[in-house]
């Protein structure tokens, strides 16, 4: 097997490259339905929030420099594009606990049916509508808890 | 050294673990009107109260396990060689040790041993 | 439920058959375009289009076939059965991986046709593509029967296992794979993780697993249970939406995984062996 001239950390298999769609295979969702779409989401709600985490962690940090540090870190996130950071956060977080519930129960085997006898059109067991209701029910609670995070965040309570 | 299932099997309880107490955080946050619960007073009052000290760093644990994890896999699946497999473990479990001693440090302070 | 939303939604389209009608009326030919490279030659890639009429019943394989006979005889291109049943004419046809023989050009409904190499697989020319990885995750998973209780060279006692039509159908639809690669092109993990042995070996994996006949384990395998395995696996759905025989490979995955997590029970029982001598043999 030929081997690249790339080293180290991108040293790889040319014959094993060659025609891989690569990145833009999982980046665009739109071809193969509702659950190509709910793994795209997924994933990419997964890298917001795991950046998220990290940034909440150091902004709490300025608590140990006492009141005056906790103030000015405020001052720079409770701006209204602060607030809309944060129903983005509000919206990614339930979209991926909805969404990773349903599929630890599919992971796990359930919901998808029992294997059988497949007929013409040959449609996909798996690809059910229980499936398809899942994805759309973490969707729709999403878009709630935005919607309210939003009242929270801006009604001025 | 930990197989591949067990891993898996960690991030699923990881993962729902951190649903629930994530949920208590929020609403902490909510007990009182959003913008009061993040005065000064009242977050380090939240900090001096050793059950919210102990779930603020079981969210710490869990989140940094799951979703250092979810990274690792990302990571894996983009590129299949040894240096950049052993890479990606190691980095990734390195920031998951770091990002739990950073946030370890600001509850510990923050509970009263640095800051009253 | 789901029986009522297709019934719904069968109303307000049609059935595909009715649309395919509806979207070649008054079409009497189609372009197609074919993609072309031949990285040997020096060739780089670039698409041809060919003018080629069309009735009814056409598919794309004659399509492409009436382009190769009259128009340019070297397009390269790789069928065998016209049927669906050999699964050499897998293809990406208006970017979704589909069996050219399997695919009518007025399913498109479009008066364009992009015929294009399966991705994930090396490109050899043309629309020809080199299976030689595909295969090898295809055996690394170990895709027989495996019981040491089944002595196949002991050939003076033939022997049979006993199986209910129930066993049957725990396996039956992952064994109709015919080895197209379409799922293996659909799927996201695929495209970027060489080592992930991809939709068709792992539903291998589970269709022998399911098999009563099989006594050997494949849960502890490397292939599977490796940071490159079955948990890889994301359920994003692609290969079964594409898959041509209703195998579903996401279904025979996700249960695979379902077992090796002890989440769902796999008390498999094991076949019995019913043995018949070579005088009692029924011909």
């Amino acid at each position: 097997m030929r081997t690249s001239n790339r080293r180290g950390l991108f040293k790889t298999a040319e014959e094993d490259r060659n025609n891989r769609e690569g990145l833009k295979g999982w980046l665009n969702p739109a071809r193969y339905g509702w659950e190509r779409v709910s793994y795209w989401l997924q994933r990419l709600t997964g890298l917001f929030l795991l950046i998220y985490f990290i940034g909440h962690i150091y902004e709490t940090s300025s608590l140990t420099g006492g009141a005056g540090a906790w103030n000015a870190m405020l001052q720079f996130t409770e701006t209204p594009w602060g607030h809309l950071f944060l129903i983005l956060v509000i919206g990614t977080s339930t979209y991926h606990s909805t969404n990773g519930i349903r599929l630890i129960f599919t992971e796990a085997g359930r919901g998808l049916g029992r294997p059988g006898r497949p007929d013409y059109p040959y449609d996909a067991l798996s690809l059910n509508y229980r499936q398809k209701s899942g994805i759309w029910i973490a969707l729709i609670l999403a878009a709630v808890a935005m919607f309210y995070g939003g009242n929270v965040l801006f009604g001025g309570d | 050294m930990l197989r591949e299932r067990q891993i898996m099997r960690i991030h699923y309880i990881t993962g729902l673990a951190a649903l629930f107490v994530v949920a208590v955080h929020i609403l902490m946050r909510l007990i009182m009107p959003f913008h009061m619960s993040l005065q000064y007073s009242n977050v380090i009052a939240n900090y001096h109260n050793l059950p919210y000290v102990v779930l603020l760093e079981s969210i710490l644990v869990l989140l940094a396990i799951h979703g250092f994890n979810g990274l690792r896999i990302i990571l894996l699946e983009l590129r299949q060689n040894r240096t950049w497999e052993n890479g990606v473990t190691i980095s990734t479990i390195a920031a998951m040790i770091a990002i739990i001693a950073f946030g370890t440090r600001t509850i510990i302070i923050a509970n009263g041993l640095g800051v009253v | 439920m789901s029986g009522i939303i297709k019934k719904i939604s069968m109303l307000r389209t049609g059935s595909k058959h009715e649309r395919s009608e509806k979207s070649l009326r008054g079409r009497s030919s189609i372009v197609l375009r074919v993609y072309r490279a031949n990285k040997a030659v020096g060739d780089s890639a670039h698409y041809d289009t060919f003018d080629v009429p069309i009735q009814r019943w056409t598919t794309v394989l004659d399509a492409l076939l009436y382009a190769k006979s009259y128009k340019d005889t070297s397009i390269g291109i790789r069928y065998s059965c016209r049927m669906a049943s050999c699964g050499s004419c897998g293809m990406k046809i208006n970017g979704i991986p589909r069996l050219a023989c399997y695919t009518n050009v007025s399913e498109m409904e479009s008066g364009v046709i992009s015929c294009e190499p399966l991705t994930n697989f090396p490109l050899i020319r043309d629309l020809v593509t080199d299976f030689h990885q595909f295969f090898s995750h295809h055996k690394s998973v170990r895709p027989y029967i495996i019981n040491q209780n089944a002595d196949l060279r002991d050939r003076k006692e033939l022997s049979e296992f006993i199986q209910s039509p129930r066993d049957v159908d725990e396996y039956l639809q992952s064994s109709y794979c015919i080895k197209c690669g379409l799922c293996y092109s659909a799927c996201p993990t695929v495209a970027t993780d060489t080592k992930f042995p991809g939709p068709q070996a792992l539903a291998q994996a589970y269709r022998y697993s399911a098999d009563t006949r099989d006594t050997g384990s494949r849960e502890d395998m490397k292939a599977i249970d490796d940071k490159h395995g079955i948990w890889r696996c994301h359920f994003a759905g692609s290969c079964s939406s594409v898959c041509p025989k209703g195998v579903d490979p996401a279904l025979g995955i996700q249960l695979l995984r379902g077992h090796m997590m002890s989440f769902s029970k796999h008390n498999k029982k094991i076949a019995e062996l019913k043995h018949h001598s070579h005088g009692n043999q029924i011909t």
